[in-house]
Order: structure tokens, then sequence, then C-alpha cells
């Protein structure tokens, strides 16, 4: 394999970590920037689609399981943010540290449900036929550079689901109702929209594609208790990297904090390539304090 | 009314009162009955019994392995009692959990030490709990035997290593690679005190054999994006690659080296992490046709092996599997056992130094016996791993190899001596 093919393999590297980044941040950028929440169990929610596709594969008929294991993980994942939403989140506006708090109680607590259920041990998901080959070139300068199928997918998936919600945001009726919550609550709610429900339906969206980005992500890594906590750190140095609420900023940055890994492993190890890239996050804050798309929103204005 | 009311009012509080007095009064006295029993139990229990402790995770990340190495102890404990215990006494086990945390195991192994007051401990898995413990074994006396596989470079009276020192599993697999031509060799490891020091050997003996180190990858404990380190083995064009990865991170990098058109039987993958219950968990289709190195493989064919796993099998299930910890934690009772009864005593200092002096033994393994250094004589086995999740036995060692705690190459000059 050439040198060119290793600079060509890490660039996709640094793609493929960067969608499934960008749907793991996704969720959290918006309730973030929507409702000042910090949701600490936000990388449950990529456990539970991780979980939750692992049993619809076991439960549906080989055919189907697929599509309806990605259905499962976004549903469910969505529908447990409902309840976190109505039962925790919503009591605990505007207090964000009992919010962080509470809501880490909740990834604990989810964790070890997990541990209980499923074993301390990962379960297995095994990618359909048409998924697991890859795409390999074997002449020339290229020689070597290899796609598997999976990754492919995980790329067009991410895309998929930022055109959607981007979509949702810019086009429906809910998704103005969202902007104008977003750029200011009490006027919003002056002019007769219901906000609660605009957060409601944002929190829920946002654990949704958590549920899919681990639904997706168990192709290529086993489902264990604690999947989520290796994503989670990532996810909010997207979102702090990419300004809060922003679904542009947010896509830039997972590009960037994708590459920027996988560039950094081509010199280095995995794990000073962590550091590196925190360093990067730290200088960059220093300059852009508020992200690479600054959001101005009374929303924010008030804390 | 109202003063009627009153008065009969503080005559049931006052009579409630009585009540729970007498309430507690009652728990009081069963408690000290219990109290009383228990101590009665546990004072006829003194006299014909020695205890022992047992302590291994049973919960937290690590449980998945310790819990049956803990079954695979108290196995041996049973079958020892059935017997006729160890100089006419039963074998008492207090099981304690280490819970995944090397503080925690340092606190239980003093508590069975100073509350229960056991003659000796079976236990640890990590090195790091390995290490919180030896403190305390040094300190009170005590003596601690270790079933698990490790680095080395460590040598202490108060701890029989009972599992494989480096250069009786890692050197061995790397003798048998060089025997089949592998000559490049990728080490690829999680990022911990075992990968790092087992690498650090490895590429010494590679260098002094004759070959040559492809590359060398860690990544953090619980990893699961390989795709960089794919792309480095791809670069690298290894013969073969030793992977000392713990846990989950095995799953994500077999899963992406299929991904990547390199499954196991296109790139030999040597593990020394993955044994039958790690197959198992992992579902074994995954890594079958990868070789792993260990000191006892379940489908060894030999009379005593074949007693332990049916033994094991009718006592924790026809489908549980057996694998080279839980032989250990298995052999050290008999070892402990043999000792106390050639000293004649349960002194942890007496012990130890019987034990080197029994003689050889098969209790599942093939031959082994405890060195003057208090690690195992032991054979070393290469197995390809079957779609069952079963090993095929390839290789063994000519006899059992003498262990060496401090490798020559890689820190010249150590010895361990024990007195």
């Amino acid at each position: 394999m050439s040198d060119y093919a290793l600079v060509a393999g890490q660039l996709f590297n640094g793609v493929s970590v960067a969608s499934i980044l960008l749907l793991a941040a996704l969720g959290l950028a918006l309730s973030f920037g929507l409702m000042r929440v910090i949701n600490m169990a936000h990388g449950e929610m990529l456990m539970i689609g991780g979980y939750l596709s692992f049993v619809t594969y076991r439960l549906a008929p080989a055919r189907l399981g697929f599509g309806l294991a990605l259905v499962a993980a976004f549903v469910g994942a969505a529908a447990f943010g409902a309840v976190l939403e109505l039962l925790l989140i919503r009591r605990l506006y505007g207090r964000p540290l009992d919010t962080l708090l509470a809501t880490w109680g909740v990834s604990l607590a989810l964790q070890q449900g997990a541990r209980s259920i499923f074993g301390a041990i990962g379960v297995e998901v095994t990618a359909p036929k048409w998924l697991t080959g890859s795409f390999t070139v074997t002449e020339g300068v290229m020689a070597g550079f290899n796609l598997p199928y999976v990754r492919l997918f995980i790329i067009a998936l991410a895309i998929s689901v930022l055109g959607v919600v981007w979509l949702f945001v810019q086009r429906t009726r809910l998704g103005l109702y969202v902007r104008a919550t977003h750029q200011d609550r009490e006027m919003a709610q002056a002019l007769g929209v219901n906000t609660s429900l605009v957060d409601l339906v944002i929190f829920a969206l946002g654990t949704g594609v958590a549920g899919l980005a681990g639904s997706v992500l168990a192709f290529i890594a086993p489902v264990t208790p604690t999947v989520g906590q290796s994503y989670i750190v990532y996810a909010f140095l997207v979102v702090i990297l990419g300004g809060l609420g922003s679904l542009l900023g947010t896509l830039l940055a997972a590009a960037i904090v994708g590459l920027f890994s996988a560039g950094a492993q081509i010199f280095t190890s995995v794990s000073f390539a962590d550091v590196l890239l925190l360093m990067f996050v730290i200088a960059f804050i220093q300059f852009r304090p508020s992200g690479i798309f600054a959001t101005r929103g009374r929303a924010l204005e008030e804390v | 009314m109202e003063q009627c009311k009153l008065t009969d009012f503080s005559i049931m509080e006052r009579r409630e009162i009585n009540l729970a007095a007498l309430a507690t009064r009652m728990v009081g006295l069963a408690a000290l009955t219990l109290v009383a029993f228990l101590a009665a139990v546990i004072s006829a229990d003194a006299d014909d019994a020695v205890r022992v402790g047992v302590l291994h995770s049973l919960t937290g990340t690590m449980a998945i392995s310790e819990v049956t190495v803990k079954n695979a102890t108290l196995l041996a404990i049973d079958e020892i009692n059935a017997s006729g215990g160890v100089m006419h006494k039963r074998i008492q086990p207090i099981v304690e959990d280490g819970a995944s945390d090397p503080a925690m195991f340092a606190q239980k192994a003093q508590k069975l030490i100073q509350q229960d007051h056991v003659v000796t401990v079976f236990g640890g898995w990590t090195s790091a709990s390995r290490k919180a413990m030896l403190p305390v074994f040094e300190r009170f006396h005590g003596l601690l035997w270790y079933p698990v596989q490790f680095e080395g470079n460590e040598c202490s009276a108060a701890i029989m290593y009972s599992g494989a020192q480096p250069n009786q599993q890692i050197l061995p697999a790397l003798d048998w690679a060089f025997q089949k031509g592998y000559k490049r060799i990728f080490l690829l490891g999680s990022d911990y005190v075992f990968p790092r020091t087992a690498n650090l050997i490895l590429k010494k003996h590679i260098q002094h054999d004759g070959g040559f180190v492809a590359g060398e990858e860690y990544v953090p404990l619980g990893g699961t994006d390989f795709s960089a380190v794919i792309n480095k083995i791809k670069a690298a064009k290894p013969d073969a690659v030793f992977n000392t990865l713990n846990g989950d991170s095995n799953v994500s990098f077999f899963k992406q080296m299929a991904a990547a058109d390199l499954p196991p039987s296109k790139l030999p993958v040597m593990s020394f992490s993955i044994a039958e219950q790690e197959a198992k968990a992992m579902g074994p289709s995954l890594v079958q046709g990868s070789f792993a190195a260990w000191n006892y493989f379940q489908s060894l064919d030999d009379p005593a092996n074949k007693k332990f796993v049916a033994a094991y099998k009718e006592k924790f299930g026809a489908d549980s599997s057996v694998d080279d910890p839980m032989a250990h934690g298995y052999l050290d009772v008999y070892e402990w056992a043999a000792a106390a009864e050639k000293a004649q005593s349960f002194d942890p200092n007496k012990v130890r130094r019987a034990a080197p002096t029994l003689d050889w033994k098969d209790l599942c393994m093939g031959k082994t016996k405890f060195a003057a250094n208090q690690s195992l004589y032991q054979t070393a086995y290469v197995g390809e791993l079957q779609p069952d999740g079963q090993f095929k036995i390839l290789w063994q060692s000519a006899q059992p190899i003498r262990p060496e705690p401090y490798d020559a190459l890689s820190f010249p000059g150590k010895k361990c001596v024990i007195k």
C-alpha cells in the first residue's frame, strides 16, 4: 500500500468518523442551543439505539431486520427522550447544574440497567450481506485503498439525516416555531407558539437521531453498556467547536474533529492523536469562545 | 369533650410508645439469639475448618471473566472437601467481591486477612488489582495465589504467580510464528501495562532473532475505532499481527478487519487475551481462524483435564466452557492444599516454602510444578480457534518451560530471588 493510499484511506476514515460524530452530536447541538440543557445521558441514547437494533435483529425476519432496526432505534430512542423531557428536564428548566446532575444520574442508571439486562460484555449485530464487503483499488498508485460499504452507508445516512433535519427546521411550520423559540422564547410565546411542545419535539428528535447513530455504530463495533461514554466526549467537543444550535456549525465541527484526528493518526498513535485534538480544541476556543458560528439568540443571552 | 379527646390521644400515644419499646426489645432479643447462634456456628466451624479467601470481581466490567475463575476455585475446594479436606480440616471459602476496582481489592484483601483470619487468598485478575493487593499481603505476611498470565517484571514472596510469565506465553508464540515463517510482526495492544511490557519484550526478541517489527500501535482501553490502525497495518504489510487488545476492543478490531477485507484467514492474528470465554462471548465466527497462545485449552487431550472439564460442566451447566485462568484458579487450590499437607502447617511462610518442593503433577494442563521463584513450570500451547469456539491445538513446547519473571534481553541483570 502506497503513501497515497494511506493518506487517502485516512481522509476517508476522517469523513467516516465525522459522519458518526455528526449523528451523535446533532441532537446535543439542537437541545443545547434551544434549551440550554446539558444532557449527560445523550450518550446512552446511542446505547439504547444499539440495543434496540440488536433486539430487532433477533426478533424480526432477516430481510426486514435491517430497516426495522433503524426505525426501532430511532423511534425507541426518541420515545425515551420524550419521556425523559416530560418527567425530568421540563421540571428543571433554568437550572443547568441540576439538569446536568440529574441527567448524569439517568446515564448511570441506564448503563447499569443495560449491564443487568444484556451483560457487561458487548452484544453483536451482524451487518446484512450487501453491507459487509468493501471496494478495493488493486492497481496504480492508490493500490490498497479500501472503502468498506458499511462506512459508505454511514456517511450517506448522516448526510440524509442532516438534510431531513435541515428541511424540517427551515421548511415546516413546526420548524418555524423552533427557529422562533430559538431567537426569542418569550416573544414566541407571546405570539402563541407552544414552546414547551417545541422543546419536547426537538429533544425527542435529537435523542432519536442519537439512537440512529447507535444503530449504525453496531455494525462496526459491539454494543456495550458504556458505548455512549466513548462518543459523548467527542460529541460535546463537536457542539462546543461548532457553536450552540447551529446545524452548519455542527457539520463543520464534526468534519474538523474527524479529519483532524484521522490526520494526526497518520503520524502518531491513537492515544496521542486524542491529546492533540483536545489541545487543538482548547486553542480554538481561545480565539472563538462561542464556536465557529456564534448564534445570536435571546435564549443564550439570558443565562 | 375537647379535654377528653386530648386525654384519649395521650393515652394512645403512650401505648404506642410502649408497643414500640416492646417491639425494639423483641427485635433486640431476636438479634441476640441470632448472634449467639451464629457465634456457635462459627466457633464450631473454627474447630474443624480452615478459612481461605476467594477474591475476584463479581460485579463491574471484569465480572464476566472473574466470576468463572471464582467458580473453578470453589470447584477445587469442594472436591478437596469431598475427599477429606486438608490436614483433616474442611476448607471454608470466604468469597469477596473486588468490584473491578483495584482499591477495593486492596481493601477486601486486608479485610480477609484481618477480620476473617484466612490463611491464604486465591484471586485477582488485572495487573492493577495485583499491584494494589501486593503491599497488603507483604505487610500482613499473607499469601496470594494469582491465576492469570501477566507481564512479569515483578517478584514478591507474598504471591504465588501461577499464571504464565512472558517467557511461557508470548515468547513461545513468537517462536512458533518464526517457525511458520512469519518474520514481519505488527504489534497491536490496548494502552496499559500488560501490552506495553509484553511488546517491549517482544520487540527485543523479534530484533534479536532476526525478525522485523512492522509496526506498533496502542488503542485506549475500550477503544472501538480501528480504521487508522487497519490502514497502518495495510501499509506495513506484516506477516502476522500480535494482538494484546483487551475485552470488547477485540470485537471492533476483528469486525473492522473483516470489513476491510483482512479476515484472520488472510492475515494471521495471534491473540494473547482471547480464550474460550472471550471467543464464546464475541461469537466464534468473528475470530474463527485466529490463533491464541495459552498454557491450557479446554480441548487438551489429557485424562486429568477431561475430569476437570466434566466436573465443571456438571456443577455449572453443560454449555459452560473452561479456559486458562480458570484452570490456574483450580490448580492453585490443589497446590496450596498439597503444600500445606507437606509443611504440616497453614502458616503462609511455611506453605510458600513447601510449594516448590512438591512433586510434578498433572491437574489439568499437563505436568506442572512451582519453581523456587514462586512461579509455575508449565507447557505453552498454540491453538487455532474453531467455529465451535474451541481451540485446535497446533503446537506445544517440548517440555514445561521454566518461569522467568525478568526477561534477560529486556531487563538485563534483574533476577527474582525469593528467600
